[in-house]
Order: structure tokens, then C-alpha cells, then sequence
């Protein structure tokens, strides 16, 4: 359903994406995952031929390049967060993209039913929240019942609970048969509705994995996050690689993915080193899965 | 928060076709016009330009008595100078507006996330914003036609479309210019910027310098009206004094000199400028927004 095929998209020398290619059959379900800047969004604006690339993309066998609106008629797209005009009203927007993808009227309720949005069809979009405002998003992409979901982060700018509750609304979205492209940096996102991740850093798709594989080793593992004096970080570098961990400076101190049953290693190589530890926290798995992912055997 | 308790749809089977170019530049236009009329501007512009318009005709139909064709030749000059003022301003900063806020505020990269093509996203703005400005003219124009005949003044109505006409073309030049500016602009305060920086050099510093260069380079008088037609307010002026004058001598020996060269096909002379600043910028902007990211 989506090919992409040797992609490669520059903004100056810096390649953003660099010779990405994935397949997506119908119904599959792919996560792009990879730190910020890793070529996510990036690859989802070729995808949806937003942006001017090299390679090559086709949605349902149209080229997104030559035929883009024929492409783009069978993706529905929420980007991360949207810029509707204020001033629109939920059915004005409802109707007015109803009508770009050639579906003249549209039962506006029913489109926000879907959703659970259904009641407020008469409000301004600046009077809706954020969650409301990508569910609104998400009821216009799924106008015209597409048979691809292009989905861009769409749970960055919710809250805890609207971020479950669309979580839970992709989730059966998923099991309607759609194909979904989304990216993300949430595990529990990627556990709940990816079949596949594919792994991207600085641009490069390093590994493709089947959830389930990629999400017991990203969830397991952890990455330990040591603060640090100054003058003591690139003895703790040497240290620590001489004790086979794998650490990488950062801002404040050093950041070292370890394996869940060697989460005080690091602590007792630098002790016998004597190298003074100001503060530590164990970071965000979307970190430690990147790191982990480095490591994967699956290539594409 | 509502649950989200209902069935959701099943992605279709059916063939899909994208809806026409028409179709699409059609919703996009109705969109725009509507925004356009319920906006700020809009009102401002329209209140302003109906006011000065009024103030005008009202001057000049109080110079004369009342009575006279002279009146309306006064009336037409002061509209002249008022369309030179306000109509480039008001187009100009309405197309740099139109799509460097949307690429601001993410909706341009949204729009071209849908079956559309970006020629007609930017042709939908561009006869929205076009269809506005119209309402706006036609407003502030007809209001002094109607000041005009209530006062008793015998006018010829044709003086009048012709204005109304050029006004239009002038503003339709604009905003294509307008539309340019803000195609190539990643803000919109800088695009806004920008046109008002083209507006003060086309009201004011071309004419300014025009004056200058002949003066000091001593050019040539043809050479002099060919230069005055790359203003496109200008030919804006001349064209309009030509149609509802008949004659450029007012213009001095320049004036002259076109209307014993040109004569007849003067008409069309100053139809292909202020075409060309229709059609020129548009094709520039389209080239823009083609080769350009909309983010």
C-alpha cells in the first residue's frame, strides 16, 4: 500500500533522510521511531509529498510526486499539532475539507461521532482543547474513509488522559484494516498499535522490527543518566567504556544505556575509580530504545 | 472528556477519483472570501476607501455648484488619486497576508496534505481574496456614484464602469504581487513588510526618481513613457485618464507623445501592462510555491 523506495531528502549538506525504504501492505501497521531530528516527520512530509526528494514514494501504486492528489486522496493525515484558521467553526472545517477530497456534503455529526466530538459541531475551533483539536484532525482525515493513516506524532501536545483515550480511538482504527504510518517516541504508543517499528537515526532506517521484539528490549532496558563535575567526564568516558558500557556525554554529565539487571554497574565502575557522582536519574525509555535499537540484527 | 464509544468507519472499497481543479480553487475561493469579508481589513479598507471616496466626490461636486460635466471631471481626478493610494495598498497587503500566515501557522503544509494541488490552493486564495477586494471597490465606488447622482451631477456612467474597472484590473495586479511577496516570505510580518516597502516605491519613489532620471539623464520622451509603463500605477493612471478623457495632455509632452504614437491602440498598450502584472507575479508565485516547502 505504501513503497518507499531509496528516499533521500537534504536541507543544505545535511541529510535528513538518507536512503530510507520501507513497505507498508495493506492493513500493516509501521511505526517510525528515533530520537528528535532522527527523520520522522521528515519522512512522513515525503511520504505525503510535502516535501521535494530524491527516490521514490507510492501510495496505493500512485507516485506521490507525479500524482499526488490521486496519492493523497487515499491518505487521511494528523499532523502533530494543527493550525486550523480560529475563527472556523467544527462543521465549517469539517465541511470545507469534506469537499477538497471530493465528497460534496457530508453528515458533519456522524464524521464527529466517530470520534467522540459529536456536540460540539457548533463551536470555534479556538474554543476547543488540544486534544479536541487532533480529534477534530483525526475526524477530517478519516472523511472518505481512507484506507491509509498518516499520523505525526498526534499525541505530543496531549495530556496524560487524552493521549490514552486517542491511543485507544487509533488502536480500533487499526482494527478496521487500515494501513497506518505514524511516528512516535512512545513506547506505549508503539506497543499499542505498530505490527512493525522501523528504527531511524539521523535519517538512516538502522533496523526493522516486529513490535513485540522491539518493545521488550526498548521497555526493558534503561538509560542511566549521571551528573557529573566538570573536570571529571572524559575519565568517566574512559572508565566506563573500559567496564563495557557504552556511554555518551551529554549536557550536565554522561548518559550510559544498561541492561536492567546492570543498572548499578556504572556506579561501581566509577566508585572504583573514584570518580565523584553528583546526581543520577534513569531517563525516558524512548532514549534507551534508540540506543537499543543501534543494536538490533534485523536490517532492511 | 466524552467517551469514545462510537463505531467507527471501515475504510472504504469504492473507486476514488479526485475532485476537479474547479471543484477544489471554487472551495478555496468561497473559504477565502468569506474569511476576507468577515476580517478586520476588509471593513477598514471598505469604510476607508467609501469614506475618502465620499469626502471627494463631495468637495468636488460643492466646487461646482452642483451642476456640469467638469464636476465629475474633478471627482473623477480625486478618485483616480484615491484608487492610486488606497487600492495598492489594500490588494498588496492582502495577498502578502493570504499565504505566509498559513505556512506560519502549519495550515498551508495541512492543505497540501489533501488532494489538492498547491496551483489551486493558490488560485483559490487568489480569486477569494480577488472576489473580496471586488466587494470592496464596488462598495466604495458605488457609494460615491450614488452621492454623485443624488447631488444632482450629470455623469456619464461609462466614466464610472471604466473606473471601477481599471480599479479592479489595478487591484487584481497587486494582489497577484501581493501573492508573490508572500509565497517567497516564511512570515507573515515580513511579507506584510515587504508590501508595504513596494507600495511606498511604487506610489511614491518611482515617480520621485522617474522625475529625477529625466531631468538629470535627460531622456528621451518615448523612452520616459516606456519606463512610466513598468509602474503599473502608472498605467493605472494613464489608462484611466485616456478612457474617460480621451486625452493625455494633461500628462504633458510625454502624454502627448503617446497619444500621437499610440493613438487608438493605446487601449491595448496599457491593457498588456497591467496584464502582464496580473499574470507575471502569479506565475511567479506558482513557481514559488511549487518548488518551495510549505513549512
Amino acid at each position: 500500500m505504501i513503497d518507499i523506495s531509496h528516499v533521500t531528502k537534504c536541507f543544505g549538506r545535511a541529510a535528513a533522510v538518507d536512503d530510507a525504504t520501507l513497505t507498508l501492505e495493506p492493513g500493516d501497521s509501521l511505526a517510525l521511531w528515533g530520537a528528535n531530528g532522527a527523520g520522522k516527520t521528515t519522512l512522513i512530509r515525503c511520504v505525503l509529498g510535502l516535501l521535494r526528494f530524491r527516490g521514490r514514494v507510492s501510495v496505493g501504486g500512485h507516485d506521490v510526486r507525479r500524482h499526488g492528489k490521486a496519492a493523497r486522496l487515499l491518505i487521511g493525515y494528523v499532523p502533530q499539532e494543527l493550525g486550523f484558521y480560529d475563527d472556523f467553526g467544527v462543521d465549517e472545517a469539517v465541511a470545507f475539507f469534506a469537499r477538497l477530497k471530493g465528497l460534496g456534503r457530508v453528515r458533519t455529526g456522524e464524521a464527529l461521532d466517530h470520534v467522540g466530538l459529536l456536540g460540539h459541531e457548533r463551536k470555534r475551533i479556538r474554543e476547543l482543547s488540544g486534544g479536541m483539536k487532533q480529534r477534530l484532525a483525526l475526524a477530517i482525515a478519516l472523511l472518505g474513509d481512507p484506507p491509509v493513516l498518516v499520523l505525526d506524532e498526534v499525541t505530543a501536545s496531549l495530556d496524560a488522559v487524552g493521549r490514552e483515550e486517542f491511543v485507544r480511538l487509533l488502536d480500533r482504527l487499526r482494527g478496521s484494516g487500515r494501513t497506518m504510518l505514524f511516528a512516535s517516541h512512545r513506547i506505549e504508543e508503539v506497543a499499542a498499535l505498530a505490527r512493525n517499528v522501523a528504527v531511524l537515526e539521523r535519517g538512516r532506517v538502522t533496523s526493522i522490527a516486529p513490535c513485540q521484539r522491539f518493545v521488550a528490549r526498548a521497555g526493558n532496558g534503561a538509560v542511566l543518566h549521571l551528573h557529573l563535575p566538570v573536570g571529571v567526564r572524559v575519565d568517566a568516558m574512559r572508565s566506563l567504556q573500559a567496564g563495557g558500557f557504552s556511554p555518551q556525554l551529554n549536557g550536565v554529565g554522561v548518559l550510559v544505556p544498561v541492561a536492567p539487571e546492570q543498572k548499578a554497574g556504572p556506579f561501581r565502575v566509577l566508585a572504583d575509580a573514584r570518580i565523584p557522582i553528583d546526581d543520577f536519574e534513569l531517563v525516558s525509555n524512548s532514549h534507551a530504545a534508540n540506543l537499543a535499537a543501534a543494536h538490533s540484527e534485523v536490517k532492511p | 472528556m466524552t467517551a469514545l464509544t462510537a463505531t467507527l468507519p471501515r475504510p472504504a472499497a469504492r473507486s476514488r477519483t479526485a475532485p476537479r481543479a474547479a471543484a477544489n480553487i471554487l472551495t478555496i475561493a468561497g473559504r477565502e472570501l468569506r474569511d476576507a469579508v468577515r476580517s478586520r481589513w476588509f471593513v477598514l479598507y471598505t469604510l476607508a476607501f467609501a469614506v475618502l471616496g465620499l469626502a471627494v466626490s463631495f468637495v468636488s461636486a460643492a466646487g461646482t455648484g452642483g451642476t456640469g460635466l467638469s464636476g465629475f471631471g474633478r471627482t473623477t481626478a480625486g478618485l483616480i488619486n484615491l484608487v492610486l493610494l488606497v487600492v495598492p495598498l489594500m490588494a498588496l497587503t492582502a495577498g502578502a497576508g493570504s499565504i505566509a500566515s498559513d505556512r506560519e501557522r502549519g495550515m498551508l503544509s495541512y492543505m497540501f496534505a489533501q488532494p489538492v494541488s498547491r496551483y489551486e490552493v493558490l488560485l483559490g486564495k487568489y480569486f477569494g481574496l480577488a472576489g473580496a477586494l471586488l466587494s470592496c471597490l464596488t462598495l466604495g465606488l458605488g457609494a460615491c456614484a450614488v452621492i454623485l447622482a443624488w447631488k444632482g451631477l450629470r455623469t456619464d456612467p461609462a466614466s464610472i464602469l471604466w473606473l471601477a474597472g481599471l480599479s479592479f484590473l489595478l487591484a487584481l495586479g497587486m494582489l497577484s504581487l501581493g501573492m508573490l511577496i508572500s509565497s517567497l516570505a516564511r512570515r507573515s510580518s515580513v511579507a506584510v513588510g515587504t508590501a508595504i516597502f513596494v507600495w511606498i516605491a511604487l506610489v511614491f519613489v518611482t515617480d520621485l526618481a522617474l522625475m529625477a532620471g529625466a531631468v538629470a539623464l535627460r531622456m528621451r520622451i518615448e523612452d520616459l513613457f516606456a519606463l512610466s509603463l513598468v509602474n503599473p500605477l502608472q498605467v493605472f493612471k494613464m489608462w484611466s485618464l485616456h478612457a474617460v478623457d480621451a486625452s493625455l495632455d494633461v500628462l504633458g509632452p510625454a502624454g502627448l507623445y503617446a497619444t500621437e504614437e499610440y493613438g487608438r491602440t493605446l487601449h491595448t498598450v496599457f491593457a498588456a501592462c497591467l496584464l502582464g502584472w496580473v499574470v507575471l507575479p502569479l506565475v511567479g508565485a506558482a513557481a514559488a510555491l511549487s518548488r518551495r516547502s510549505p513549512l
